[in-house]
């Protein structure tokens, strides 16, 4: 008998209930932190090789801050109309999700636009990944992030399709919720991209 | 049963605001000083907007994610630690290392043909 209680004092012995989707949040919120850490070797990188130009173009002939400074504005508008998916959500209007999701897939695509502009501006010039160590680092950098927020645009999209078909579940709320972690993320590691890359690349 | 949504965070409009706001001033401000070189000194321009960056991250996390010590019974801040000092040894190692390895290198000219 003291045997037992003993070993139900140390072993967890009685099954728990565990609701439905109930580790989801922690769950995502782990794969985040992984994916900062892809981010952290990335910015390692250029932190390393982001001053070997091989005698190619530097920071100072290829960043135009005025397209940065629209782009940041770009993914922090949508940062915003999604919190504002978010209210609505707590609200029970799926209407008005439904509406801040189109506004922050607009953002997000315009957001993708400008940076497609801009890469494509640099190759056009010669300034292409293979030119030098530099742009190597620089493209994988802000490529990554780019991509991001395009699989983000696509699990948008079928959030919303998912909306139209079932509304506002708890299945749902909870993938709403995880990607508002993940759009928010993804706008804290731009704040790492245009300070470190693009403002600091302009005084180096 | 205990509501399996608790730790879903309340989301205030008061906050998204303040947290927007905030970004604005916060990203405007170092934008501000490379795009006009109001400082002088470049260093010193880059360790303010630094400064900058680190404020704006610690908005973002407590306004848009509503970040805090509690939530998943502490899970999240504790991953959240751990993923910052992962971060700390990775990027100052790799800069510290790789420095101080360019300098121990001899200097070479930029294209191989012109070596002696």
């Amino acid at each position: 008998m003291r045997n037992a209680n003993l070993t139900a004092h140390y072993y967890d012995l009685d099954e728990h209930d565990h609701p439905e989707g109930g580790s989801t949040l922690l769950g995502f919120w782990l794969y985040l932190m992984s994916d900062c850490l892809i981010f952290a070797m990335l910015f390692a990188a250029y932190g390393v090789l982001g001053g070997n130009y091989a005698a190619g173009p530097g920071p100072r002939d290829l960043f135009e801050l005025p397209l940065v400074a629209l782009n940041t504005a770009m993914l922090l508008f949508s940062s915003m109309t999604y919190g504002f998916a978010m209210i609505e959500m707590q609200r029970g209007r799926v209407g008005g999700v439904q509406g801040w999701l189109v506004a922050t897939a607009l953002f997000g695509a315009a957001f993708l636009s400008i940076e497609l502009y801009e890469f494509s501006h640099l190759i056009a010039d010669g300034a292409t990944p293979q030119r030098s160590a530099f742009l190597s680092s620089f493209f994988t950098l802000v490529g990554t992030h780019g991509l991001h927020v395009t699989f983000g645009l696509v699990w948008l999209g079928t959030l919303l399709v998912q909306l139209a078909q079932h509304g506002l579940t708890e299945a749902n709320k909870r993938r709403l919720l995880c990607l508002s972690m993940f759009w928010h993320f993804l706008d804290v590691i731009w704040i790492g991209v245009f300070t470190f890359v693009y403002l600091m690349g302009i005084l180096r | 049963m205990s509501n399996s949504h608790a730790d879903v965070p309340h989301f205030s409009l008061t906050d998204y605001r303040t947290g927007f706001f905030a970004s604005v001033v916060l990203t405007a401000i170092p934008f501000w000083l490379v795009m006009s070189g109001v400082l002088a000194n470049n260093t010193l321009t880059a360790l303010v907007i630094a400064g900058f960056a680190v404020v704006q991250v610690f908005v973002h996390m407590i306004y848009f994610l509503h970040m805090n010590t509690k939530s998943e019974g502490g899970w999240n801040f504790l991953a959240l630690v751990f993923t910052v000092i992962v971060v700390g040894i990775v990027l100052s190692g790799s800069l510290w290392v790789m420095h101080h390895l360019n300098q121990n290198m001899m200097p070479m000219p930029h294209n191989m043909n012109e070596l002696p």
